[in-house]
């Protein structure tokens, strides 16, 4: 990658780098964190100023980094004009909140969480604007709305921060998931989820019949987010959060995420009667009804977020018209837009701080009392209402130029005069803040002393004033370039429209409109107030309540559907589960019939219809007598020894090796559980459940033979040729199942045993925490000691049990050592050197065997997973991939040869995670018969006769 | 002989889902060991039968082999199914302890209104 695509990388990932520093910076003081914020910040912005003068000559910096190729999700980013001007705006106005947010909270804000989250958000926001691929830019779309949720509730504490966050959360995240399926689509037509690829791809998209629901489903993600009606009702209610988040949320990134995204798609969605009327209808209607609220909000901020909705909608209406002309209007009114609300919603900010509070009715002479807040305030309402000088005055006339040349639905007018309602409402409330908040008389009930704040906190506005001035006045020679480049970006290959931004485009139908909106929203203001007691007499949706209610339904509905279906029946669970997985697996094997076997059936020989007549038998009395469970277990051994006995024949050695082990290990364990438990199950179940049961169980088993038979008389083709010829030569070792378990697929071996570890953990937690609750009471005054043989620890079997523990041992390291050529290896030793210990426990009881334990099971899962996972990576320092392995080979002449190398650390591993784990688990069941009053032995036997002959001795 | 191990698949599989139906914990075990038994040997036979195949490399002449890669799966899969019925093993027995009985269904639902619905 070139010097650029890496820098392009490095500005998406610093702010979720930068995330890092504030919640470690607050320890250095309040200004060191809101330093350590601006810093990546600063950083990014200064990257982007590098790359921006190759994109201003035209340039699109691309930079692509895989991730899942498979599924055409890259982490490609692309700057072009667009882009920069958003990531130049989230990085430039995050600098001022940045600032002005040091001043703004307050000591008892916790000030490095806050940046933490403004962080997140910047990133997310960055995100979005950088992404060329549309999957990647939804994974940032999505971020958005969380991190937007912990901003918009930051202070949690009271009760309309958090149901904003939660609105907020609920509408964009909805649109996010509509949006999630449109751009799939997308996707789907376009062939690909690049993001420059779709747009060249703009005529198949519009011509495909799958366009209508895309659009609408991105437009639902765009409408959302960009607060569009009838969505419009979240973002004043996202005004409950601190001031600097609605300045930054609400001016430059949260809400300009959904015009940026229609903008981005511009090329490939727009031009098309459908986009047309769906979005510039919207936009206009928002514009419209935006406006009208605003005029008549009385709280600061709530007229300002209205403000937003409106010009949010105006932005949308103008890339809904869908010609050039107006597509570049909409790239200048966002700049614009930004300058002069995040100055206004910063100037409310100050207002509320410094006078505390944000209602117009107790406001009024400020001027003489805050005269910096009152010039920057003025500049900036000044622009919004679209006044000559300043910039919002400029794209004002070019949007009214756009809307005087379209035509709706064969209405000439329509859209103009609309246009100039939204236009003259919006001088009426611009005005009205100015008006109503700094003129008028000095008041003496202030809550406390208004006063200019401190230069921190009105630098950022003041600069932002600044801007709207000069842009205002030499347009072309401060922002063309940028508009041009942006503008260029959005329309793609269509030609550039003429335009010119200027201040005077002489006398035209705009100037009228302009005349008219000016002169109609001073009249409005003048009757202000009694259009507010009309409007206040107005019957009118409240949308918060509306929401709720249907918040409120879909959560009762959900609640009605949970408890029907989850009633604490888990038969009832377990029923449908299976019922429903015979279900779709006779759909399947109906569907297209079966191909001609092409296997012959192998000879049966008598021993093997025997063993098979006595599994069968033994399944079906555990079905009938499973009552009595101490018979079900001995059954339950005879089906494990039988398939043993068929692993043996059907050339499975080392799989008949583990299972008799493991059948040993689990018989025990069952035994052990059932001492515990009650010895026989009652005869609860009707005839009919058991009838149902059945037909269910016959099904089933019915279906997986019939499948296991289907498949079994037919070929397949096989990877294992290539294990079967590697395994020597690449393996070092004859007994291709151990070679594939350590060598080929040794990384699945290595999960599985750190499974098998958690699960033998899981077991000893669980022991623990049962043993400190209730049941340990429980267990102490149960009396288990009836029917108890007297003779709790033969002499016999103590005796055999220490003779064979050599051996046992002896047979398990033999069988450990040849795993790797003949059938054995790690698993099967672990099982069975844990069988000659586990002997000991029955011969010797608990506590005596525990006294002589010298490695604890915990440790020796631990050791087996380190040893395991070590020997993988040994391979790293010779530059080869996890687990590759080394080998060499050993003669021990008396017993054969058998490899060394890295495989055989590996199983080792491998042996002493299992004989951990399954020591552990039996261990710990072991422990609770201590609790149940087992009497502790100090004895190897009961019954010593050594100490029998002392005894007599000692009598004589 | 693939006719035999289908059946005890098969037969497998019946009579554990039937136990697994069941109303308390240990009968329910049992029908999970019953189908991992089931389960393993399903898995096995889909590397196709073979008799005196055995995937261990002779070093003196040609012979064939039997498909290695399913039993390497069914030989973990043997192991960690043991873990899993004693993990299941430990939260029956804690269940017990701490309700006193070793009913798996909640009270609420009656019994009998279960047949009409599955």
């Amino acid at each position: 990658m070139t010097d650029s695509s890496n820098f392009l990388v490095i500005i998406a990932l610093l702010p979720f780098l930068g995330a890092l520093l504030p919640g470690v910076m607050i320890r250095a003081g309040r200004t060191a964190c809101a330093w350590f914020t601006a810093f990546p910040t600063a950083l990014a912005l200064l990257l982007l100023l590098v790359l921006a003068p190759a994109v201003m000559r035209g340039e699109t910096i691309h930079a692509e980094i895989e991730w899942l190729p498979q599924l055409g999700l890259t982490a490609s980013f692309m700057l072009d004009g667009l882009s920069l001007l958003f990531a130049g705006m989230i990085l430039g106005i995050g600098l001022l909140i940045t600032l002005y947010a040091r001043f703004y909270l307050s000591g008892n804000d916790p000030m490095g969480v806050f940046f933490t989250y403004l962080l997140l958000f910047q990133g997310a926001m960055l995100g979005i604007v950088l992404s060329d691929n549309i999957l990647l830019l939804l994974i940032f779309w999505e971020l958005t709305s969380l991190s937007s949720f912990l901003l918009i509730g930051f202070w949690s504490h009271l009760p309309e921060g958090r149901q904003g966050a939660r609105m907020a959360l609920a509408v964009t995240g909805a649109g996010g998931l509509a949006m999630i399926g449109g751009m799939l689509i997308l996707g789907d037509i376009a062939g690909s989820y690049k993001i420059s690829e779709i747009l060249q791809a703009g005529d198949a998209i519009r011509a495909s019949d799958w366009y209508i629901p895309a659009l609408i489903l991105i437009l639902l993600g765009a409408f959302t987010k960009s607060a569009q009606f009838p969505f419009h009702f979240w973002l004043p209610h996202a005004m409950a959060a601190p001031t600097p988040v609605s300045a930054y949320l609400h001016s430059a990134t949260m809400v300009k995420a959904g015009v940026f995204l229609m903008a981005r798609m511009w090329p490939a969605l727009a031009g098309t009667d459908a986009w047309f009327y769906i979005v510039a209808t919207t936009g206009l209607v928002t514009m419209v009804i935006g406006a009208l609220i605003a005029l008549f909000k009385d709280d600061l901020k709530a007229l300002l977020a209205f403000s937003t909705v409106s010009h949010l909608g105006l932005l949308t209406m103008l890339l809904g018209i869908g010609t050039p002309f107006a597509a570049v209007v909409a790239v200048f009114h966002i700049i614009n837009h930004l300058t002069f609300k995040a100055a206004l919603f910063m100037t409310a900010g100050i207002i509320d701080h410094e006078t505390g509070t944000r209602d117009i009715n107790r406001l009024g002479g400020l001027r003489r009392l805050m005269p910096v807040t009152f010039v920057i305030g003025t500049i900036a309402a000044l622009s919004m209402a679209g006044i000559p000088l300043f910039n919002g005055f400029l794209s004002k006339e070019m949007m009214l130029d756009a809307a005087h040349d379209t035509t709706w639905a064969g209405n000439p007018l329509i859209v103009a005069v609309l246009a100039t309602v939204g236009a003259l409402l919006s001088v009426a409330y611009s005005l009205r803040f100015i008006w109503h908040v700094f003129f008028g008389p000095v008041r003496d009930d202030y809550p406390s002393k208004p006063h200019d704040p401190p230069f921190g906190m009105w630098a950022g506005p003041a600069f932002l004033a600044t801007l709207v001035v000069v842009i205002g006045i030499v347009p072309a020679a401060i922002v063309g370039p940028l508009v041009a480049v942006a503008g260029g970006a959005v329309i793609g290959d269509a030609e550039m429209p003429y335009y010119s931004l200027k201040i005077w485009h002489g006398v035209n139908a705009a100037l009228f409109m302009s005349i008219i909106a000016v002169v109609g929203g001073l009249v409005f203001l003048a009757l202000h107030g009694g259009l507010n007691r009309i409007w206040n007499a107005l019957p009118r949706p409240e949308a918060k309540a509306i929401f709720d209610w249907i918040v409120a339904q879909v959560a009762a509905l959900s609640r009605r559907v949970t408890e029907a279906s989850h009633n604490g029946s888990i038969s009832r669970y377990l029923a449908i589960l299976i019922v429903a997985s015979v279900a779709l697996g006779a759909v399947a094997f109906g569907g297209s019939g079966l191909a001609t076997p092409s296997r012959e059936m192998l000879p049966v020989s008598l021993p093997v219809l025997a063993g098979w007549l006595m599994l069968i038998v033994a399944t079906g009395s555990i079905v009938v007598m499973h009552h009595h469970r101490f018979r079900a277990l001995v059954l339950i051994g005879i089906i494990g020894l039988m398939i043993s006995f068929g692993f043996v024949f059907l050339s499975a050695p080392d799989l008949a090796l583990t299972q008799i082990s493991v059948e040993t290990v689990t018989i025990m364990l069952l035994l052990l559980a059932l001492h515990f438990m009650p010895k026989s199950t009652p005869r609860e179940s009707s005839g009919l459940l058991k009838l149902r049961d059945g037909v269910i169980a016959i099904a089933a088993g019915g279906g997986v033979g019939a499948l296991a038979y289907a498949f079994m008389l037919r070929d397949v083709d096989t990877i294992s040729g290539y294990h079967l010829e590697n395994s020597y030569t690449g393996g070092g070792g004859t007994n291709v199942v151990n070679v594939i378990l350590v060598d080929f697929r040794g990384y699945d071996t290595y999960g599985e045993i750190i499974v098998l570890g958690i699960a033998g953990f899981v077991i000893y937690a669980l022991m623990d925490t049962l043993l400190n609750g209730p049941a340990a009471r429980r267990l102490r005054n149960t009396d288990y000691a009836q029917n108890r043989s007297r003779d709790r620890h033969p002499l016999m079997m103590v005796v055999a049990t220490r003779v064979m523990m050599p051996i046992a041992v002896m047979v398990g390291v033999y069988i450990f050592l040849r795993g790797h050529n003949q059938p054995g290896g790690g698993f099967v030793a672990g099982l069975v050197i844990s069988i000659a210990l586990l002997m000991q426990y029955m011969a010797s009881g608990f506590a005596w065997t525990q006294n002589r334990q010298r490695v604890e099971y915990h440790a020796l899962i631990g050791i087996g997973a380190l040893v395991a996972g070590l020997t993988g990576a040994a391979a790293w320092l010779y530059n080869s991939p996890f687990l590759t392995s080394l080998y060499g080979y050993v003669e021990l002449p008396p017993i054969e040869e058998f490899g060394i190398g890295t495989a055989f650390l590996f199983d080792l591993g491998v042996f002493m995670t299992v004989l951990g784990a399954v020591m552990l688990m039996l261990y710990s069941l072991s422990r609770i018969a201590r609790y149940a009053g087992e009497p502790i032995n100090v004895d190897p036997m009961d019954y010593d006769p050594k100490q029998a002959i002392v005894d007599e001795k000692g009598e004589v | 002989m693939e006719l035999i191990v289908a059946s005890a698949v098969g037969v497998l599989t019946a009579g554990g889902v039937y136990l697994v139906l069941r109303l308390r914990s240990f009968p329910v075990i049992l029908g999970l060991a019953l189908l991992s038994y089931a389960v393993n040997v399903f898995l096995f036979a889909s590397g196709r039968l073979a008799i005196n195949m055995p995937p261990v490399l002779q070093k003196y002449g040609e012979a064939s082999y039997t498909d290695p890669l399913p039993q390497a799966l069914v030989l973990t899969a043997i192991v960690i199914s043991f873990g899993m019925t004693a993990v299941l093993v430990m939260i029956a027995l804690g269940a017990f302890f701490e309700a006193e009985t070793d009913e798996i269904n909640m009270d609420d639902p009656a019994p009998a209104g279960d047949e009409d619905r599955a």
